[in-house]
């Protein structure tokens, strides 16, 4: 058997994507079907650098299929502070589990991993790298609340230079015909040109840049907040500068589209006011839960378990 | 200005004028112990054109992927016995390793020991390489 693991959303098929959705939507269905898929696995969750909502939906996507799950919360102070390397470290727990899930404060720390060790790794977090089981959850939930992944205007806001989920967003809707992204974002948090070079004008998507949260509003079709987040700064006087701003309310939402779906990777700080949870166009702890079945969905497949 | 022909070497030809230098030194030819000439500025004399040379007195291995990546259309002539026995244009590699170094402080490769440097091609046109754990361009 070939072991596979999941660093960058890129590293799946659309055909993989559309099967990983299906799954995660029969998972919601009929969740019994499942509740011993995993019986008698183990995955470790081995996290560098704290994210406890993130390591929270994988454990419970474990346990949810009946499998079980050894857990490292402080490998930066244990493993890691004795001076192991992250190869070794995944060789180590290849012997104990049967899938990792890895997050890691460093870019490219879950390839490492996958490249040592003998179980498929999945990439929970590497800085401010790869997200991709973030990007799967983003993605059953706007195809859940839109239908389709096309013909879509998707704004996204905040930070969009250091915000992974949303450069892996990107990637992802990039492969789907006819969408329109909507860039918002103070200046110096702008999406980097790369992004828009490599993927944006390569593939011939529409963008517009826009520093106005308001202006963009009535057009939308899918609205993606983001933290502006402390870790990835190194100027501390930098973040308190722009980390207020754009805050989501409802006299914003009023020029917005009824069936808008707010979403955001979560957690958040003040980025969107607790008015807007009771709006049913915030879509933001429906895409929690979705995580967890896209999470279930992509043990089932790594582990190659058929139900 | 004249070098003497080799009798079993290397002759790194057609480097554009002013590289030659930095593949001297990436090929770590400053620490053998065998004859080297690094000629800079030479005139070619197919195109008139300026070129850098660099003549090895010794058939060391070279690092194939050092020249395609510092100045991809070199030629590599191997010579023995005083006569020319290959002939090779040197074209950009796909992958690189070891060879430069990834500068992203939060990339993996910063802390993670033992850990090779590998960086691959990802625009040919461009002449763009990206690190293969943080994506960052070289």
């Amino acid at each position: 058997m070939m072991k596979r693991s999941v660093i960058d959303i890129l590293d799946l098929s659309l055909e993989e994507i559309e099967g990983l959705l299906a799954t995660a939507q029969d998972i919601i269905a009929n969740p019994d079907k499942y509740a011993h898929a995993c019986a008698r696995r183990k995955l470790a969750t081995l996290f560098f650098e704290p994210s406890t909502r993130t390591r929270l939906s994988f454990e419970a996507a474990m346990y949810e299929l009946g499998g079980s799950v050894l857990s490292v919360t402080d490998a930066a102070s244990s493993s890691a502070a004795k001076g192991e390397s992250v190869a070794d470290t995944a060789k180590t727990v290849s012997c104990y589990a049967d899938i990792i899930a890895m997050r890691h404060p460093k870019e490219g720390a879950a390839l490492v991993a996958a490249h040592s060790a003998a179980i498929p790794v999945i990439n929970a977090g590497d800085g401010g790298h790869c997200h991709p089981t973030q990007t799967m959850a983003d993605l059953l939930t706007i195809r859940r609340e839109k239908g389709a992944f096309s013909d879509l205007t998707i704004g996204l806001c905040g930070d969009l230079k250091f915000g992974r989920t949303v450069h892996s967003l990107i990637n992802a809707m990039a492969r789907y015909p006819g969408n329109r992204f909507v860039l918002i974002s103070p200046e110096e948090l702008k999406l980097p040109s790369y992004v828009k070079k490599d993927v944006l004008a390569k593939n011939g998507i529409p963008y517009d840049q826009t520093t106005s949260l308001e202006k963009a509003m009535p057009e939308l079709d899918v609205l993606y907040m983001t933290r502006v987040q402390r870790e990835r700064f190194f100027n501390e006087e930098d973040y308190l500068r722009l980390k207020d701003s754009y805050i989501l309310d409802m006299a914003k939402l009023r020029a917005a589209k009824p069936d808008l779906c707010v979403m955001h990777p979560l957690p958040r700080v003040n980025e969107i006011a607790l008015e807007v949870d009771d709006d049913p166009r915030a879509c933001y702890f429906k895409q929690v839960l979705n995580g967890k079945y896209m999470r279930m969905a992509l043990i089932l497949k790594l582990l190659e378990v058929e139900v | 200005m004249n070098i003497d022909a080799i009798q079993n070497g290397i002759v790194i030809d057609h480097i554009t004028a002013g590289r030659g230098m930095r593949l001297y030194e990436l090929l770590g030819l400053d620490a053998l112990d065998v004859s080297v000439a690094l000629i800079k500025n030479a005139v070619s004399h197919r195109t008139s054109a300026k070129k850098d040379i660099i003549k090895i007195d010794s058939d060391i291995a070279i690092n194939f992927d050092v020249l395609g990546f510092v100045d991809p259309g070199v030629t590599v002539n191997i010579i023995r016995n005083g006569a020319l026995v290959e002939k090779r244009r040197i074209d950009m590699p796909e992958r690189l390793t070891n060879v430069i170094r990834c500068k992203n402080p939060r990339c993996i490769t910063s802390t993670e020991r033992a850990i090779d440097h590998v960086f691959k091609l990802t625009d040919r046109k461009n002449k763009v390489y990206r690190c293969i754990y943080c994506e960052t361009k070289a």
